[in-house]
């Protein structure tokens, strides 16, 4: 049993190589020395097929790579219910205060603060544990029937394997540098998924956004990591959170602080969060996966796990609190005025997100933690459902759906079950998450967070609850009622998915949603349910507001974007705020200006410098070439010279 | 008592090369396998060294021979690894073995395999000759522990590697290699200088005496003194901040095997020569310089990065990425914490394992499409060629320094020696180097994924040679344009063609491509791929390449059959592309890849090593 935490990550990791590495053998050899491979042949990654153009998928070795993902994810998921199962869900509850369960698999002396190889599962990462490898599993398994005609795979799924099995080493490490590999690696998962249809130049450079705003939230995170473990003289979580009370102030703040730049780095939190919407060019499994469920939770997981730091840090918490009200409320006002269905959502887990973090800088990691688990649920259930519309329409974009509840019946009861949850209507899983934050919330204006910071926090959170019950709504209603509009696209372009002409999903697909929108549905019930009666209230009147004023303006004229209700505020809205333009100007335009100086003096001036040293060394050669002309006479002279020099110097000086 | 595996380590290539120059014509049928085998030799030596190197005492000298070289002037033969320098030796027997095995392996005649006969000569045995005479050179720096001894194998190894340059090179090979080894020549006579002057003062070259007196004899202003001057040599050759710009030169001239072993192995001289002499001997005077260091550290990282950032040459990038590298390297350094210096030694051994694996796949980028200009490259390398672009995206990941792989753990570690130094340093300036190095690593991904998107993601446009009439016809297109210079090269064949353009009709090409081929008559029997397209641009690109008619004849050593061979392939199968990863780059890069994922799981691998060795040389300052 304390070896089911390295189980559990190792069995993905193992996967990864062997899906790589054997998806195609003996098939994908490269042809031998001197035998020219065939021009139609589809060796290895990628295979020769040009962009756009469907070549023939390997079916065989996609099969193959399908088994490799799925077993062991599989055996994953049973073993991290086997780790979870004493505490069960003792986190959320706060019963569950028995100790972890892990090894230390040896410690690496670096001369300085050693490191230790631990993995284990408390309540808190055995919970998580769980979610990763359950979402992980279902998107495996939708990812078959998505991907089923995409060449590339074998290496796509082998990619899903490492980062799950990188997620687990977040949620299982006992150390603050493993869980920082871990969280790394999934930042590599992330660029290589997002970057899966890499032939259309925007998804890679979204990729490479994605990856370098995290590694630059991540270098924070990194110095974090130093702070605290250096303050503590120990890089385990366990005796860094023991010696927290020792730890002075400053050192707190500090620590707490930079490890806030890669917790919003990497969930996506303001101001590091335009990474996200951009990330949805992935395959949308992968959006479900990573951009929604796990990944993006995992800095709300990571501030749970040192919450007592965090805690004793007032001025982080503070922080905190403001960049997740203007984070929720912006990102939720720009997911209403989006018209790519994946950006929608992708807002929304930015919103989703904020509201985690802002339970946690009001004073709760359990509601956090607990909103955390029911967003994973239904939100990679909304990812899911949205990559069988999109799957079944051939686009991203609403405008060109509409009416899809007759063709989609299952998917649209499970998106019905998503948004509801999303909203926050009883009885889906968020209202109880919802609700437990809002509490906390509520709370957090009485103490714990200085008064601005609370009010502005909780302010932010009830109107964010009616925005998003208006994004929630439009983008149902935009999508399963109205006119149909779907126009089967003949040639779908690369980083959309293929048209298939079935009528519903196969059942790959279908299968994962409806299990997923089990958990979404009820799990609100886990853990007991603590309901705060007028703040419920208040909150499903909210959102039944936002969505009563978006459904009055659909009824009115049902083809009309309901966006229009934001009005001047429409266009600022769409483009979130003009962030994306604001960092280009100060922070993309200036590097590549610098780099361009830089390359110049590097050949001028440094390079220059070199240059005219050998030139000017050439030259004084020269001159002194000159008196070596073979001229005997002028030898001679300079002779006498030197002699009536030295005979007078002689003379003279003696 | 086990002296005489360090003494075989030098004496087996040295005996390879010897015998070269003593049995030419018994060698010469062998050469391809004669490499590997004296190479191999010399690895198997270094890996017994390895498992019977005694960890728990790798603070000493182990497989010492003392022997007195020079009585009059107190010089001895005195050879021996600690913990410090058995990672770079073996590291140096692997690399040198690999890039044999590179050379050699399978038939020896594809592009980037020196070995094989190409016009104007490919001169196999000179090349065999001077790749084990670097060799000696380079594992003889690693095992000296006299100062003397130090130097002459520090000197020793300028020659093979500027005749690989200068021989071996592409266009602008003369004058980049003249810049390196008179760049490295005067920093070598600063550092003799500082040599002479710790010698004037305490009487002694041993280097193991040296370093556990910690400096005692020396008043601090000496110590300062010979520091500075010891560290510019050791700079120069690192490189450090500003002393870099011959690196960019030489790599981008080198042939594969030459930047792989300058990358992997001569830049490690410079920054052991700090760990090995200047640090543990000159304490005070390492405090004194150590601000100075870092601060040149630090901005050698954002340098470099930037410098990457724009750089349009692929293999120009990779040097520049190689400035940041040891950026880090030497800041690992200037904190003189036992950390510092462990992440600075580590990074050291990983920045060879994937700096050598990154020159290794730019070569092969290189061969296939005859530049390394990356806006001529075009785009789509997962698509043309999948294996190749995988290998890439590998290697530069693993350079950008994610963790899990070798590169992490060495910058991880120089940072966190920055974040507390050592030895008395200020510590809010160093907080300010750790910060900037911080945002260095992150321009470093940067560019490295800017430089992925470009060549492995998007569309691939289809290469395709313009059909010309012949050879001579050629345009004149230089293929680095950051480097025009006076151009030596007066060939009538033209230089590198940009293969670019749309797709014009293989069929055709492919024809007029057979028919350059069989009418150019030497330009034959280098392409065995059947890319007919390309078939053009490669006859020219390696007739600039490797032809220098004012120097050398033109010999087409066995090109006979070769040329009897190709034009009909050439009509076979015209619309062909590009092979992918060949066995033998597999057989090179394999090792390197395994070794990167192997450090960067288990990095204990390398730290037990090094961590004992390092508190040691520290002494009082740690």
């Amino acid at each position: 049993m304390t070896t089911f935490p390295l189980l559990a990550a190792l069995l993905p990791f193992l996967a990864a190589a062997a899906g790589l590495l054997l998806s195609r053998w003996p098939h994908g050899r490269v042809s031998p020395a001197g035998a020219p491979s065939p021009g139609h042949g589809h060796d290895g990654r990628g295979g020769n097929d040009a962009a756009g153009s469907s070549a023939p998928a390997d079916r065989r070795a996609n099969q193959r790579a399908g088994w490799i993902a799925v077993v062991p994810t599989a055996a994953s998921a049973v073993l991290a219910a086997w780790v979870a199962w004493g505490h069960g869900f003792g986190f959320l509850t706060g019963t569950g205060t028995s100790a972890a369960v892990g090894e230390t698999y040896g410690t690496i002396e670096t001369g300085g603060v050693p490191i230790s190889l631990t993995l284990q599962a408390d309540a808190l990462s055995g919970l998580l544990g769980v979610l990763v490898t359950v979402v992980a599993l279902a998107v495996q398994v939708y990812s078959i029937g998505y991907l089923r005609d995409d060449p590339r795979y074998p290496s796509y799924s082998a990619f899903i394997s490492l980062f799950t099995a990188a997620m687990l080493l977040v949620v299982y490490a006992g150390d603050l540098l493993v869980l920082y590999v871990g969280w790394e690696v999934m930042g590599l998962c992330s660029y290589l998924l997002i970057g899966h249809w890499w032939e259309d130049r925007g998804n890679s450079r979204a990729a490479v956004k994605a990856f370098l705003v995290t590694r630059l939230g991540d270098v924070g995170f990194l110095f974090g990591i130093f702070v605290l473990g250096m303050g503590a003289g120990s890089f385990r979580i366990g005796d860094v959170l023991a010696r927290v009370p020792e730890m002075s102030a400053a050192t707190l703040v500090t620590a707490t602080m930079l490890l806030l730049a890669g917790v919003a780095g990497k969930s996506a939190q303001v101001p590091l969060h335009t990474w996200l919407p951009d990330a949805m060019a992935g395959p949308t499994p992968i959006s479900a996966l990573i951009h929604a469920a796990t990944m993006v939770a995992a800095g709300i997981f990571l501030v749970a796990r040192l919450f007592p730091a965090f805690a004793a840090a007032r001025p982080t918490l503070d922080v905190l609190a403001v960049l997740a009200a203007l984070g929720m409320l912006g990102a939720a006002l720009a997911a209403f005025a989006q018209d790519d269905l994946k950006r929608v959502l992708a807002y929304s887990t930015v919103s989703q997100l904020a509201y985690m973090a802002g339970g946690l800088a009001a004073g709760s990691d359990t509601a956090a933690i607990f909103h955390l688990i029911t967003h994973g649920a239904f939100k990679a259930l909304l990812f899911l459902c949205a990559g069988v519309v999109i799957h079944h329409v051939g686009s991203n974009l609403m405008t060109r759906m509409g009416g899809l509840r007759r063709e989609l019946p299952v998917t649209f009861a499970a998106t019905t079950v998503g948004f509801a949850a999303l909203m926050g209507l009883p009885p889906a899983s968020g209202f109880f998450s919802k609700d437990a934050l809002l509490v906390t919330m509520e709370g957090a204006l009485a103490g714990g967070l200085t008064d601005a910071a609370a009010l502005l926090l909780y302010g932010c959170a009830l109107a964010t609850v009616a925005v998003t019950g208006a994004y929630a709504t439009r983008a149902w209603l935009r999508t399963f009622f109205g006119p149909t509009r779907t126009v089967a696209l003949p040639e779908p372009e690369p980083g959309t998915a293929r048209v298939i002409d079935t009528r519903e999903a196969p059942p790959t697909m279908l299968v994962p949603v409806v299990i997923l929108a089990v958990p979404a549905l009820l799990l609100g019930f886990a853990g007991g349910v603590h309901l705060d009666v007028p703040v419920a209230a208040t909150s499903v009147a909210l959102a039944l507001l936002g969505a009563g004023v978006v459904y009055a303006a659909w009824r009115a004229d049902p083809v009309a974007d309901p966006a229009r209700l934001l009005g001047p505020l429409r266009v600022p809205c769409e483009r979130a705020f003009y962030v994306d333009s604001l960092y280009a100007a100060i922070f993309v335009r200036p590097v590549v200006w610098l780099s361009r100086l830089v390359v110049r003096t590097d050949d001028t001036v440094v390079d220059g410098a070199v240059r005219g040293s050998g030139r000017s060394a050439y030259g004084l050669s020269g001159m002194l070439r000159l008196a070596q002309n073979g001229n005997v006479q002028l030898y001679v002279s300079g002779l006498l010279a030197g002699v009536l020099l030295i005979a007078v110097g002689a003379v003279v000086f003696t | 008592m086990m002296g005489w595996v360090s003494v075989a380590l030098i004496a087996v290539p040295l005996a390879g090369a010897v015998a070269l120059l003593v049995a030419p014509d018994a060698l010469r049928p062998v050469l391809r396998i004669y490499g590997p085998i004296v190479s191999g030799v010399t690895l198997v030596l270094a890996v017994v060294m390895l498992a019977a190197f005694d960890q728990g005492q790798a603070a000493r000298p182990q497989f010492a021979v003392d022997q007195p070289w020079i009585p009059g002037l107190g010089l001895r033969f005195h050879l021996g690894v600690d913990g410090i320098s058995l990672p770079l030796v073996v590291l140096t027997a692997l690399l040198t073995f690999l890039c044999f095995a590179y050379l050699g392996w399978g038939g020896g005649r594809r592009p980037g395999q020196l070995l094989s006969a190409r016009p104007g000569g490919a001169r196999p045995r000179a090349l065999v000759f001077t790749l084990l005479v670097l060799e000696v050179g380079m594992i003889g720096t690693f095992l000296a522990l006299d100062l003397l001894l130090f130097f002459v194998f520090f000197e020793i190894v300028l020659v093979p590697m500027y005749f690989l340059i200068a021989v071996w090179g592409g266009e602008g090979r003369r004058r980049a290699a003249v810049k390196f080894i008179l760049y490295t020549l005067l920093g070598s006579v600063v550092m003799l200088l500082g040599l002479l002057l710790v010698w004037a003062q305490t009487g002694t070259l041993d280097i193991v005496a040296l370093g556990d007196a910690h400096g005692a004899g020396m008043p601090r202003a000496v110590q300062v003194l010979a520091f500075a001057a010891i560290g510019i040599g050791l700079a120069v050759k690192t490189p450090m901040w500003p002393l870099h710009t011959w690196l960019p030169d030489a790599h981008t001239e080198a042939p594969t095997v030459g930047s792989v072993l300058l990358a992997g192995v001569l830049l490690k001289m410079g920054t052991y020569g700090f760990a090995r002499i200047a640090i543990p001997i000159l304490p005070e005077g390492a405090v004194a310089v150590a601000p100075w260091l870092g601060a040149l550290a630090v901005v050698g990282i954002v340098y470099g990065a930037l410098a990457c950032l724009a750089q349009r040459d692929l293999k120009r990038m990779i040097a520049y990425s190689s400035v940041g590298h040891m950026g880090f390297v030497l800041l690992g350094f200037a904190t003189l914490t036992t950390v510092g210096i462990n992440g600075a030694l580590f990074a050291n051994v990983a920045h060879g394992l994937i700096t050598g694996l990154l020159f290794f796949v730019a070569g092969g980028i290189k061969d296939r499409y005859h530049t390394g200009d990356m806006p001529s490259l075009g785009g789509g390398m997962l698509a043309t060629l999948p294996h190749l672009g995988a290998v890439l995206t590998f290697a530069a990941i693993a350079s950008l320094g994610l963790p899990g792989l070798a590169g992490f753990w060495g910058e991880m570690l120089a940072l966190l020696g920055a974040f507390q130094p050592g030895g008395g340093l200020p510590r809010g300036l160093f907080l300010t180097f750790m910060v900037i190095g911080g945002l260095g690593a992150v321009l470093t991904a940067a560019y490295f994924l800017v430089m992925l998107s470009r060549v492995t993601h998007g569309v691939p446009s289809v290469p395709a040679a313009p059909a010309v009439p012949g050879v001579h016809a050629v345009p004149t297109v230089p293929a680095v344009p950051a480097d025009p210079g006076p151009a030596p090269v007066a060939t009538g064949a033209g230089s590198d063609a940009v293969v670019s353009g749309a797709g014009s009709d293989a069929g055709a090409t492919g024809a007029g491509a057979g028919a350059v081929v069989s009418g150019a008559g030497a330009g034959a029997g280098l392409d065995e791929r059947a890319a007919a397209v390309s078939a053009t641009a490669e006859v020219t690109g390696d007739a600039a390449g490797w032809e220098t008619p004012d120097e050398r004849p033109v010999q087409p050593l066995e090109a006979q059959p070769e040329q009897a061979r190709s034009p009909g392939r050439d009509d076979g199968s015209p619309a062909a592309g590009m092979l992918d990863v060949q066995r033998y780059e597999l057989v090179a890069w394999v090792p390197l890849i395994v070794l990167t994922l192997l450090f960067g799981l288990w990095p204990k691998l390398l730290l037990s090593l090094t961590t004992p060795a390092v508190q040691n040389l520290l002494g009082a300052l740690s």
